[in-house]
């Protein structure tokens, strides 16, 4: 489904990612793990992306087609979705139109017919017991006064709209408290089948207990220096990464 | 250049391509402005006696005014010599059909879901007998005849209502008040006149019938509404088509006049040519626009979407006298390439218990300059009084200006007045994540842009706010389609 190759990324001339292998299957979970400026977020965004990463070197392929070859919006009706690790607000945007938009954006990409005002409602009730949002929110400004658990809660419910073939989920689990984060672990697993794939930037090991994932990788200093099964994840959350850092010779 | 930079200079420096011309000729008097010219205007239009000298007071005091230079605005010099004063009311070339007319103007009136019979007089088409829009008209002469209510050109309401006229004309816009209401007041051309009699609630929308009429709008209008005790109008002025015209300088003058319990919604839709995207060519628009609400529990309201003309001046107003009165302000005005717009409102508090409301949304792209400038004055009489001004400016890249100058003058302690501001630029954010929903920039900028002047535009009559928010997107898409 994903194959990254060697891929080398700058944002304003400095160099964040230093050859970075990655294949995604379909019906996998993968994590990416490490510690704070280790290049987690800049990975999920050059791949949703976005403008200010210049990518130097590599490739990536995306259901057989160059994804970086792709406008944003074109990787998105693909199936590719990004949760944001800081949702944006857009003040006077109501949710619904957002959302209505996107979904037939989405359908007239493929061809579809777009859902009608009644029609789409009735399909976001559905996936808004999914992730229990809330009726209120929907008719808020998109993000607007919503609380930090609620802008996740409200990517997932997003992601249910969507039915993304690639999810990509950004540090989805901070800021979440408890019963948040099982809601959120609840939709994103509800969401899975054999033919798409997640995969899940965190930093702690907290998601992975909700989310199991199938592989585990530790990105630092740009590149992923050990990937493994879900084992790897404890062992991170028990040793924490001072060792991964000695191993790499700091 | 990002991309969203790109997308929005490409869509929003697209050309002005919907203006139309024509080459009609027209009886012209000489070019200058002089008291033997105020005197053949007049009798070419078969004024009364009072009509010439309220135009040779306005022009002898307008002599000693000087042009103002207060607003925020780069105006080239205008020769008012230069000028002729005087043409006979314009015809557009007669067409036979819709397809001889430009596509592109079709596309556009199509865009803006212009009524076909609509599309055809503003394009100059000759309508079939059925449905002409003189019978169009004549039946709504009839329909408003039966309530009492005058509508009706200036011009003809001199001629058939001189009383009226002369009871109410420079009521809120003295002959002297500005210069340029001064310069109007001297030479305007035409205009519309309407009266709605006591008790009377006008039945429709005075819309399509004047949007009809305004397809020759002259380059000094006049209006005169007044809404007698209890009665009500909502009334249109402008039009979502796009309007070209040779005439660069435009001054217009309305006036509000609402006694007791009598309500005036006023609507604009401005669309003049605006200029190349260089800045070249495009409208000056002066325009005094101002209401009084006379009577105890009067409403004034005016609603703007301004998205046309180099050079906007215009600040509607209500002044407040009768006690309980209350006067609304909305405005979207949009500014893209090099148009500079300085508009605002004035709510001027005389009667006790009164109350306004300002929600002013700027919105500026290119290389435009946006100014809200409002006065908000209570006078020490106008007890327990409130205002409420909302000003807002969303700025679409870093080349465009947005400017707020409000005065506050509050003369007793009873009355309450709140002023908010807010300035907001498109963030590359915002647009990545709607790109990253699948949503394209064009789209996601459209959406953000009517989402933050939908409150405006909510107070818009249905028909002209659904125009209003296409006219919206086609200001900042340009030439997309």
């Amino acid at each position: 489904m994903l194959s990254i190759k060697d891929l080398f990324v700058e944002v304003e001339g400095m160099e964040i990612l230093k050859g970075i292998n990655l294949v995604v299957k379909p019906g996998e979970i993968h994590a990416i793990m490490g510690p704070n400026g280790s290049g987690k977020s800049t990975l999920a965004n050059v791949l949703a992306g976005k403008e200010e990463y210049t990518v130097t070197h590599g490739e990536v392929t995306y259901l057989g087609e160059d994804l970086l070859d792709m406008a944003p919006e074109e990787r998105a009706q693909k199936g590719l979705f990004l949760s944001f690790q800081y949702p944006v607000e857009i003040p006077g945007v109501p949710m619904v139109n957002f959302l209505k938009t996107a979904v037939n954006e989405h359908r007239r990409s493929r061809g579809e017919k777009e859902l009608t005002a009644g029609e789409f409602l009735k399909f976001m009730r559905t996936k808004m017991e999914m992730v229990d949002m809330h009726a209120q929110l929907t008719n808020r400004s998109v993000n607007e006064g919503f609380s930090g658990g609620e802008k996740k809660k409200n990517e997932i419910f997003q992601m249910a709209l969507l039915e993304p073939r690639l999810a990509i989920l950004d540090e989805t689990d901070s800021g979440l408290d408890i019963d948040a984060l099982k809601t959120v672990a609840h939709g994103v697993n509800a969401l899975r089948n054999s033919g798409n794939a997640t995969i899940v930037v965190t930093h702690y090991q907290r998601l992975l207990d909700y989310i199991v994932p199938d592989h585990v990788h530790v990105l630092y200093g740009g590149k992923i220096v050990k990937s493994a099964g879900k084992e790897l994840a404890f062992e991170l959350e028990e040793k924490g990464y001072d060792w991964i850092k000695k191993e790499n010779g700091e | 250049m990002t991309d969203q930079d790109k997308i929005l200079s490409e869509v929003t420096q697209g050309d002005y391509k919907y203006g139309f011309f024509s080459d009609i000729e027209t009886e012209i008097i000489d070019r200058g402005l002089n008291e033997a010219v105020i005197r053949t205007i007049s009798e070419k239009k078969d004024e009364p006696d009072f009509m010439l000298e309220f135009r040779l007071d306005a022009f002898r005091r307008w002599q000693k005014m000087k042009m103002p230079d207060w607003a925020y605005l780069k105006i080239p010099p205008i020769d008012f010599q230069g000028i002729s004063y005087y043409a006979a009311p314009k015809k557009k070339p007669e067409l036979r059909s819709l397809d001889e007319v430009d596509p592109e103007l079709l596309e556009t009136f199509n865009k803006l879901g212009i009524p076909l019979e609509e599309q055809k007089h503003l394009a100059g088409v000759a309508v079939d007998a059925v449905l002409d829009s003189v019978s169009v008209k004549t039946t709504f002469k009839e329909v408003l005849a039966e309530q009492g209510i005058v509508f009706c050109s200036f011009s003809d309401a001199v001629r058939e209502h001189p009383d009226l006229v002369r009871k109410y004309l420079g009521q809120a816009v003295p002959v002297a008040d500005n210069f340029f209401a001064a310069l109007n007041s001297a030479v305007f051309s035409d205009g519309s006149f309407c009266y709605i009699p006591r008790g009377v609630r006008c039945p429709m929308e005075l819309s399509t019938y004047f949007r009809i009429n305004s397809a020759n709008t002259g380059q000094f209008e006049r209006t005169l509404i007044v809404a007698d005790d209890d009665s009500y109008v909502s009334y249109l002025e402008g039009c979502t088509a796009p309007m070209r015209d040779e005439n660069q300088l435009h001054a217009a003058v309305v006036e509000i006049i609402a006694l007791n319990r009598a309500e005036v919604k006023y609507s604009t839709v401005q669309n003049w040519y605006p200029g190349d995207k260089n800045g070249r060519g495009g409208i000056y628009n002066f325009v005094t626009k101002r209401g009084i609400c006379r009577g105890e529990s009067s409403k004034i309201s005016w609603t703007q979407v301004e998205t046309g003309s180099a050079i906007t001046w215009k600040y509607p107003s209500c002044i407040l006298i009768g006690n309980h009165s209350v006067g609304e302000f909305n405005s979207v005005a949009v500014t893209n390439n090099h148009q500079q717009a300085d508009t605002g409102s004035k709510m001027i508090h005389i009667g006790k218990n009164t109350k306004s409301t300002i929600v002013s949304k700027g919105i500026s792209a290119g290389k435009s300059n946006n100014s809200y400038r409002g006065l908000v004055k209570v006078m020490p009489g106008a007890e327990n009084s409130r205002n409420f001004s909302q000003c807002d400016s969303l700025l679409l890249n870093d080349t465009c200006g947005a400017h707020t100058f409000p005065y506050i003058e509050v003369g007793n302690k009873s009355s309450i007045v709140e002023h908010e501001a807010t300035t907001s630029k498109i963030g590359e954010d915002q647009i990545f994540y709607c790109n990253q929903r699948g949503i394209d920039t064009e789209k996601a900028i459209s959406m953000i842009v009517n989402g933050y002047a939908k409150e405006v535009l909510n107070k818009l009559p249905m028909e002209f706010a659904v125009e209003a928010q296409k006219l919206l997107q086609i200001s900042l898409e340009g030439s997309v389609g």
